[in-house]
């Protein structure tokens, strides 16, 4: 949608914007978090919300994972629509027990009768210098666990629209904001925000006709760049942004690749038995014939992250992307 | 009182002393926090039983006794008889499971563990539906809103938090509840357990925590599993009363509860009640108890059961009459008979069943897989 309010507005605003408006139209929607009230969160993406709906709608809790997702689990057991923000990705590990053995399980275990409407928000990723602990691409986890939708946005409009989806959604939601792209911008309407996709598609973001690179959240910029350098190079990429790596968008997917035969998948998270993994298996089993090279996949490497100074070695680049790209078996 | 820390001198410059952040203001709450070392009892006292509506509790509470001995009787016989896959029996503990339920109003909460079906059968729970969970034939045999009963919780103490919340939730939107979740000694240890009394505490959310302190989890004994002088003791580092309570003294477990549970209501929070009990039986029908514990223990723990104990209270004061016994013994005769035709029926199983709750709505995936599984059935 154009209008002439339009003007350039982060991600992390948009963030903010959809918190807001869920909070002011659903007054069962609450948030939970560490340092999300006074402080506005160590992102500030919460940043004034607890002035404008008091301390329990946006709450700052005590410092523990496993009890705010747990109580946050009791609150939707009683019909609020909680939505709670975990610091950073590798500090979601202490509630991974209450996601996985009742938050993801409640609705199943109930035969549909105790839903878990609530939004678990996760900053992910590295590319921004952090110290260990700080830079965890976590999606395989959440994605492994039936019960879960697992959604990250890329863009400004999404981080508005898949927002306000995941905390309408009556199931739970990991929402994974890649917080190397909190500062990116774009240009909208924070009033009028653009109409975005469901939950469960994935958006053609480039259209190409050489290959296709596969991928989400903070490695969409980058394959972006991919395809443009590729053009240099005679190779016409299409990018595919999942936006929601759970529902998987199979359709989507395969009808680009069954376009272009070819494949790759980008990602940051590591690559043995993480996303890609479970991408490239399900494009073979689905699209065989219309391959033209196997499925290769660009993904950080099989260690724990690396340290801030060393990142650079660890994370995908255009050059590695064009490299897995140059490797599809052009000549045969 | 102990000073903790000395009081900051005043800034020579502004003469203001400053106000140390991790100063908090005097409690106002005249509930005492160091428990009594001592379990509190009302059975086997020299205390006469209560005049007026409680006198009617009493007998209340030893009709629920007989019935629920039964109940775990009969749950244990169909377990070995392959009708349940298996079953943590409550015998010895039915004081706990029965006060726990009764002291509840209807619109409260109450969170079980896996022992504690019994407690949902006396909130007044179907008893077949109530042990779907051990049966097998789904996770969750009943729909918690129905009688506010939350699914029986198996990973340890991970149930408490969800009180929490759901009392918070409920004072948060004005309704007067209360939630009293139920877990073992063993699960104290557990993260979740700190976790819920500090979040329950600092929130001041109505709930009552009762750990029914059977000594063991599984084979470790109390011992291995806390240095606390007492689990009540627990409380006090949370800001939240504790108390001890002889768990096998059904009028007793009654009473602490009640007044947790009126504390609870009246906005004074959380408290942390620690019954003493046993479990007459092993661990689950699948355990060997005496691999763990002496004979001379249980038959100890034989002679404080606490159904011979209200029994011979009731008796002492008179309020035992042939009445009140039979209709008991004869309504515990027609649970058990009811739990033995329902439960010897085969149980009505649907495979689509595995796919239909996972989302709001399937996943394209999840469809796909229905379709292939009935194809699978369909073929054989
Ligand atoms: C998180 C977790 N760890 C281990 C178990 C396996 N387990 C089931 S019951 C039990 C013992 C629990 O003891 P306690 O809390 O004292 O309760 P009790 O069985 O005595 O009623 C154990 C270890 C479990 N259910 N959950
Ligand atoms: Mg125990």
């Amino acid at each position: 949608m154009t209008s002439t309010a339009a003007r350039s507005v982060s991600l992390a605003e948009a963030l903010r914007r959809a918190l807001r408006d869920a909070l002011a139209e659903d007054p069962t929607v609450h948030l939970l978090g560490e340092d999300i009230g006074t402080l506005g969160g160590v992102f500030r993406i919460t940043d004034g919300l607890a002035a404008e709906f008091g301390p329990e709608r946006c709450a700052d809790t005590p410092l523990a994972e496993a009890g705010i997702l747990g109580t946050a689990t009791g609150m939707a057991m009683y019909g609020l629509r909680p939505v709670v923000e975990m610091q950073f990705d590798a500090f979601a590990y202490p509630a991974f027990e209450q996601l996985v053995s009742h938050v993801a399980r409640m609705r199943n275990r109930t035969r549909g009768a105790m839903p878990m409407p609530l939004t678990i928000r996760i900053p992910y990723g590295g590319g921004i210098g952090g110290v260990e602990h700080h830079s965890d691409s976590s999606e395989a986890y959440y994605m492994a666990t039936p019960g879960l939708h697992v959604v990250t946005p890329a863009t400004v409009a999404d981080a508005y629209g898949l927002l306000r989806q995941a905390i309408a959604s009556d199931d739970p939601v990991v929402f994974l904001e890649p917080k190397r792209l909190y500062w990116s911008k774009d240009t909208v309407d924070p009033d009028a925000p653009p109409d975005v996709p469901p939950l469960g598609r994935a958006v053609v973001r480039r259209p190409g006709t050489s290959a296709t690179l596969i991928t989400y959240g903070p490695s969409l910029p980058l394959c972006l760049a991919a395809a443009e350098e590729a053009r240099g190079r005679g190779w016409d990429l299409g990018v595919v942004d999942l936006r929601t790596l759970v529902p998987f968008d199979d359709a989507t997917v395969c009808a680009e690749v069954r376009r272009t035969g070819r494949a790759v998948v980008v990602h940051e998270a590591a690559g043995f038995a993480g996303p890609g993994a479970e991408i490239a298996a399900r494009i073979t089993e689905r699209c065989f014939h219309h391959l033209a090279a196997p499925v290769l996949r660009v993904t950080g490497h099989d260690i724990p992250y690396p340290p801030p100074l060393l990142e650079r070695h660890h994370l995908p680049d255009t050059a590695r992307i064009l490299d897995a790209v140059a490797r599809l078996q052009w000549e045969e | 009182m102990t000073v903790l820390h000395e009081p900051p001198t005043p800034s020579p410059t502004t003469g203001q002393a400053p106000v140390p952040p991790w100063r908090r203001p005097p409690r106002t709450d005249p509930a005492p926090l160091l428990p009594e070392t001592e379990p509190y009892h009302r059975l086997g006292t020299d205390r006469e039983p209560p005049e007026g509506p409680d006198r009617a509790l009493w007998r209340t509470l030893h009709r629920h006794l007989v019935l629920g001995r039964r109940y775990n009787q009969q749950a244990t016989a169909l377990t070995r008889q392959g009708r349940l896959a298996v079953y943590p029996s409550s015998t010895g503990q039915e004081a706990c499971q029965i006060a726990a339920a009764l002291v509840l109003a209807e619109q409260d909460w109450l969170f079980p563990s896996y022992r504690d079906t019994l407690a949902t059968v006396a909130r007044g729970l179907d008893p077949v539906a109530a042990l779907g969970l051990l049966r097998g034939d789904w996770h969750t045999g009943y729909d918690p809103h129905t009688h506010r009963i939350a699914p029986l919780a198996t990973p340890l103490a991970t149930q408490l938090p969800h009180a929490v919340g759901l009392a918070h939730a409920a004072r948060l939107k004005g309704d007067d509840v209360v939630a009293l979740a139920m877990v073992g000694d063993g699960g104290t240890s557990e993260g979740d357990f700190h976790e819920a009394l500090n979040f329950a505490a600092v929130w001041q959310a109505p709930v009552v925590f009762l750990v029914q302190n059977n000594g063991f989890a599984i084979s470790v004994p109390l011992a291995r599993q806390t240095a606390a002088p007492t689990i009540a003791h627990k409380a006090v580092g949370y800001g939240m009363p504790g108390r001890l309570v002889d768990g096998n003294d059904a009028p007793a477990v009654y009473e602490v509860l009640a007044d947790a549970v009126r504390r609870a209501r009246a906005g004074g929070g959380p408290t942390l009640v620690e019954a003493l009990t046993y479990r007459l039986d092993a661990h689950t029908n699948a355990d060997d108890a005496t691999r763990y514990r002496e004979d001379a223990e249980v038959a100890a723990w034989r002679e404080h059961d606490p159904l011979p104990l209200l029994t011979g209270a009731l008796e002492r004061h008179g309020l035992l009459d042939e009445d009140h016994a039979r209709q008991a013994r004869d309504a515990a005769e027609e649970l058990a008979a009811g739990m033995r035709a329902r439960l010897n029926a085969e149980p009505v199983l649907d495979p689509d069943d595995l796919f239909a709750h996972v989302y709001a709505r399937p996943t394209p995936q999840l469809t796909e897989q229905a379709a292939r599984l009935r194809q699978e059935a369909a073929a054989r």
